[in-house]
């Protein structure tokens, strides 16, 4: 896989930000779990967070292969950060871009674009995640308008956001084909947010329950078709676990950079540590396991460029490359030794971030589930 | 306005160079290349310039074919258009110096922004040769009054003023700031604390893909580039002895005055 030279150029500018601007501080963030709001704003600048928005709408009219890359490189330095790119790209901005309505998306996509606001997307509730068709947030028709009442949970962006997908039932026998996606904004009455903390990982990255008491909507607020919403998640879960298997790449290779660094550095029975054949075994497998992820994930992005069917690709991508992720940062910790036990290194901050990716958009028994279900088909 | 801003390619900081077996030349196995730091504040000087008081920025680099990455980075930061002067060859300041004397003369640039030196050869040359060869007037090593930290800096305003037909520029000279001011065209190379240049932007990388960059060759500017200084040897710095470790205060002074003979 040969990049070429505007996506080297893409990669080299990410890069150069994050090693500046948010390699020396998310040991901070994560520890205060502080969400970086000015560097965010920055990345909006750079066109982070709008990068397969259509230029005409202020994006940076890039394809998944780019995105991909972008979400490597934020990974690598911060696993929060990442998920904070991949979310608002992906889920928020994501179903508004995919499926609003030419007036939605001229109002929003191009604040979203520029990162001026952030996306949300709220499927999962505190009784439904893997099995989210089975949601109980309702959206009720009374006249010309839509009640909404309910709540959804572990929502990414939740108090921070500027613009919200969220996904109700809005006929209940229909099941998989009566939910139906509205988009909200902060501020609508009996619209209300609470954060959520103390997470194991992604400790920076701003995580909270919404809680919809009667908030009325209107059908300017129905994003696609009503009883179009949950087919539509689907689409859109395929392509966000690109950038979740991205994100195991990042830490992957940080896990591994880190590695062979201290392992070149620290001095055991006389000489180094990569001198020892178990700690080269560890190495190879961790640099075995980040060409592999690497490759899955961008072979899945590259069909969905090329606007083939990727399904089962990015779930291989995302269930492989968010397994060898928890392995590498295990292994990364294990290389540090007692030193990677401690917030001196920031290994055992990967092996907290990297957990999540096997449980977010989709946990790895749900990937086995849908790749089985395409092998099955 | 019109500005021309070199670039060089130069070998990444960050990586360990080796010495070539021929013993004049770095070896180039893994060698890594980025944007010279100077000339990046150069092309970021000229680019918010250019936004201040209209125009175009015209980035040159002389190297390799494949120097144009580095081409492409400035353009992604802002640049309108390049020029590549394509030569793999030995190559010295003068005759860097004698290649942009052309470039100039086909360009008619009203300013010339070039870094103070590149940090490979660190031969501070480039500059005053060309500004010597077109009889032009030249501030060295611009830096600004703002700190980095201002909002001036935020909002990217130009350190260099530029009025009518002259430029003010503040030099940073030994233990003090002179403020000079120079009639256009003119030479400028920059210091480090004139700005922070910025990082392209995706969609400006895109963008640069389809701007323009013209190729010359030292031949058809008719230019003879063989080099009047030659490296004739190149050595690494002899490795680090090891320190010694001090039990206490006292017994480093002692080393100090006894051994170092640094203090008294
Ligand atoms: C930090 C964070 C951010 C998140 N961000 C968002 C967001 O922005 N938007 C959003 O909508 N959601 C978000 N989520 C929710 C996330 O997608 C869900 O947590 C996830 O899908 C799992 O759902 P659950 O937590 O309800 O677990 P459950 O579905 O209850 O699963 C519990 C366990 O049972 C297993 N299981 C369930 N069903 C089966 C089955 N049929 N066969 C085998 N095993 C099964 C699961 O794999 C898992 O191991 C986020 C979660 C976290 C932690």
């Amino acid at each position: 896989m040969t990049l070429s030279e505007e996506q080297t150029l893409l990669v080299k500018s990410v890069r150069d930000f994050c090693e500046k601007k948010v390699k020396p501080f998310a040991r901070q963030w994560d520890k205060e779990q502080r969400f970086p709001k000015d560097v965010v704003r920055e990345l909006g600048h750079l066109g982070v967070l709008g990068i397969v928005v259509p230029e005409a709408l202020g994006g940076s009219g890039l394809g998944y292969v780019e995105y991909a890359l972008v979400c490597e490189e934020v990974a690598r330095y911060d696993g929060s950060l990442a998920l904070t790119v991949a979310s608002h790209n992906g889920l928020g901005s994501g179903h508004l871009g995919t499926f609003g309505t030419d007036a939605q998306k001229k109002k929003f996509m191009p604040m979203l674009a520029r990162g001026e606001i952030l996306g949300a997307w709220g499927l999962t509730e505190p009784g439904s995640g893997s099995d989210s068709a089975g949601m109980k947030t309702t959206a009720v028709k009374q006249g010309s308008k839509w009640i909404l009442n309910g709540t959804k949970m572990f929502i990414t962006q939740g108090t921070v956001a500027g613009c919200y997908v969220v996904l109700a039932v809005t006929n209940k026998e229909q099941r998989h084909r009566g939910i139906t996606a509205f988009m909200l904004e902060p501020g609508m009455k009996g619209f209300t947010t609470r954060p959520i903390h103390d997470k194991l990982g992604m400790r920076s990255s701003d995580t909270a329950e919404l809680i919809f008491e009667n908030v009325e909507l209107t059908d300017e607020h129905v994003v696609g078709e009503v009883g179009s919403g949950f087919i539509d998640t689907m689409k859109i879960l395929d392509r966000g676990r690109i950038s979740i298997a991205a994100l195991g790449v990042g830490i992957i290779r940080g896990a591994l950079e880190e590695s062979l660094r201290y392992s070149k550095d620290r001095q055991a029975f006389g000489k180094p540590i990569s001198d020892f054949q178990a700690i080269q075994w560890k190495l190879a497998a961790m640099a075995t396991d980040y060409e592999a992820a690497r490759l899955l994930t961008l072979r899945a992005a590259a069909l969905a460029d090329a606007k083939q069917p990727f399904s089962k690709e990015a779930s291989m991508a995302k269930l492989f490359a968010s397994e060898a992720a928890m392995r590498a940062a295990t292994e990364a910790v294990q290389i540090h030794g007692g030193y990677g036990y401690t917030q001196e290194f920031p290994v055992e901050r990967y092996l907290r971030d990297a957990k999540l990716l096997e449980i977010g958009e989709g946990t790895s028994e749900v990937q086995r589930m849908v790749i089985a279900r395409h092998l099955l088909a | 306005m019109k500005i021309l801003c070199t670039v060089k390619r130069v070998t990444d900081p960050e990586v360990k160079l080796k010495i070539g077996a021929d013993q004049k030349s770095i070896a180039t196995d893994n060698l890594k290349y980025v944007l010279n730091p100077f000339d990046e504040i150069a092309v970021e000087e000229a680019i918010r310039l250019r936004d201040k008081h209209q125009g175009e920025v015209i980035v040159v680099s002389v190297g390799p074919s494949d120097v144009s990455t580095q081409l492409r980075t400035a353009l992604a930061m802002g640049a309108d258009r390049a020029i590549q002067i394509v030569h793999a060859g030995e190559l010295d300041s003068d005759g860097v110096a004698r290649l942009l004397q052309k470039v100039y003369e086909q360009e008619k640039p009203d300013v010339v922004l070039m870094g103070k030196l590149s940090v490979d050869n660190d031969s501070w040359q480039a500059g005053p040769l060309l500004a010597e060869y077109l009889g032009l007037p030249q501030a060295t090593y611009a830096s600004k009054n703002d700190s980095l930290e201002s909002d001036n800096e935020k909002n990217k305003v130009p350190g260099i003023t530029i009025e009518g037909t002259t430029a003010t520029v503040v030099r940073e000279a030994d233990g003090g700031i002179e403020t000079l001011k120079v009639q256009l065209p003119a030479v400028i190379t920059t210091d480090l604390r004139l700005n922070i240049p910025r990082y392209p932007s995706l969609p400006n990388i895109m963008k640069a893909k389809k701007k323009e960059i013209k190729e010359h060759t030292p031949q058809s500017l008719g230019v003879d580039v063989t080099p009047k200084v030659r490296v004739l040897k190149f050595e690494l710095p002899p490795a680090r002895k090891a320190g010694v470790k001090v039990a206490d205060s006292a017994e480093l002074l002692a080393k100090l005055r006894s051994e170092a003979k640094v203090i008294s």
